[in-house]
């Protein structure tokens, strides 16, 4: 493994730094929960949402890898004035691309969408999609109603972007978030009647990947079904081919080959473990046209792991390496597209989160 | 008038390092509790604005006790409680954690 990997680890109870000889250090901003954590190469600069039990939420920041940390003086990241909404954690942090070097975008609870034009050190509430008129009937999930999903279209990353909402779905702006559209064609709503299983919006959309080779392609892991679109949200096809169970939270897309995605599926939202107490990740090679799974390395027997939807990444190297952990404290990597997986850590508090980078 | 407020050593970096912090209070009316607040936000606005959220609610997983007694429990009036010249206002982390 080598010795220039960075992996962050957001739990429960604060925030880890795992190198690559598995040299754990931490725990950072002890005691908060970090439902999201992120890796700035622009400014080589950790950003952390982190939430106080008792004293509130704000994004944190690094320059130095960890060991010294910056908090604003005030929260730094809350609703405006007349909005009466108050923030309950952040679930995305997402640095836009090199040609907006100060942006960034968070996505928090209750639903709605931040930007920080000074590199997260403060952050503005993205009006136009507060302002969308579907927004005051979104419903939380079991996890809160969250905007957990934040991705920039290589194409036109300062305008075009893709959201998603549990629980509200799927929404796309081509103008840089002053408008914006649900894109949920095709994803069921299992839990609404018989007849309103395809709504416009209300989807409890669990997270979203781009295809690295097709801008247009993105895998979808829904709350029951697992999903492709080949027209850049546009539409959805079940891509459920050959795994235990289309419940899941995570998917991410293998940074350099195209047509190739990961997930973990989950039995249900009401067994939130992996099918057959058996802890495997699932590959597609073929944009899920079938899905294999890599076992080597994980725990086979009596393994009731939960990944949420945050905990599983990839470094976005080349060669990849590929990171999760567990609500059970663990984190595993693979070097090889997941056919073998090391253990990096164990007996964390619960994973939240997990991001990585070489560096 | 002055009233004193003790701050929770996780807040004390937001009040120069200072566990007790006295406070002018001034404004319109019958001195309150959320008066202390709205005068302590003048000299330690990180104290405030982690001991009441963004609506100018006290989180609810804080205490604020006024002379020994809880704002929020039995007759009192969580922001709107009244306090004298010399009261102490504490500001604690509830019995809870996650």
């Amino acid at each position: 493994m080598s010795r220039d990997r960075l992996i962050l680890v957001g739990t429960t109870k604060g925030l880890f730094a795992i190198d690559g000889a598995n040299n754990i250090k931490g725990p950072f901003l002890e005691g908060t929960s970090i439902p999201s954590v992120a890796y700035d190469p622009r400014r080589k600069r950790i950003l952390a949402g982190a939430s106080s039990f008792f004293f509130g939420t704000s994004v944190r920041r690094s320059d130095d890898l960890g060991k010294t940390w910056v908090e604003a003086e005030t929260p730094n990241i809350k609703f405006p004035e007349g909005t009466d909404t108050k923030i309950a954690q952040i679930w995305q942090i997402a640095p836009a691309g090199p040609d907006q070097p100060d942006v960034l975008y968070a996505g928090v609870e209750p639903a709605a969408l931040f930007k920080s034009t000074d590199g997260g050190e403060s952050w503005e509430l993205v009006q136009g999609l507060w302002d969308h008129p579907h927004r005051p009937t979104w419903q939380p999930g079991g996890g809160g109603l969250g905007l957990h999903t934040i991705l920039f279209d290589p194409r036109g990353p300062k305008k075009r972007m893709l959201i998603a909402i549990s629980t509200g779905g799927v929404y796309l702006t081509e103008d840089g978030g002053t408008t914006w559209r649900a894109s949920n064609t095709g994803v069921r709503a299992e839990y609404n009647p018989e007849d309103q299983r395809y709504p416009e919006y209300g989807q409890c959309v669990h997270k979203v990947a781009r295809d690295s080779a097709n801008p247009d392609r993105l895998f979808l892991q829904n709350h029951f079904g697992l999903y492709r679109s080949d027209d850049g949200g546009g539409s959805w096809i079940d891509i459920a081919n050959g795994v235990p169970s289309d419940f899941g939270f995570p998917v991410v897309a293998h940074p350099n080959k195209g047509d190739t995605a990961f997930i973990i599926p989950l039995i249900a939202d009401v067994k939130r473990w992996t099918a057959d107490a058996a802890c495997r990740v699932y590959r597609t090679t073929n944009a899920g046209a079938s899905w294999e799974p890599m076992t080597c390395g994980l725990p086979q027997q009596d393994a009731y792991v939960t990944v949420l939807r945050d905990a599983f990444c990839t470094d976005g190297a080349d060669p990849a390496g590929f990171y999760f952990g567990t609500r059970g404290g663990e984190v595993y990597a693979s070097f090889d597209d997941g056919q073998n997986w090391h253990t990096v850590a164990e007996h964390l508090p619960p994973v939240l989160s997990v991001k990585a980078t070489s560096l | 008038m002055q009233v004193t407020v003790f701050v929770p050593a996780a807040l004390r970096q937001y009040a120069a390092g200072e566990r007790k912090v006295r406070v002018e209070v001034d404004g319109d009316g019958p001195p309150t509790v959320g008066h202390v607040f709205s005068c302590l936000h003048r000299t330690a606005p990180g104290v405030v604005e982690r001991a009441l959220d963004e609506c100018g609610d006290v989180r609810p997983h804080v205490n604020v006790f006024v002379d020994g007694e809880l704002v929020r429990v039995g007759l009192r009036l969580g922001l709107d409680t009244p306090v004298a010249e010399g009261a102490e206002v504490w500001i604690l982390p509830a019995v809870s954690g996650g």
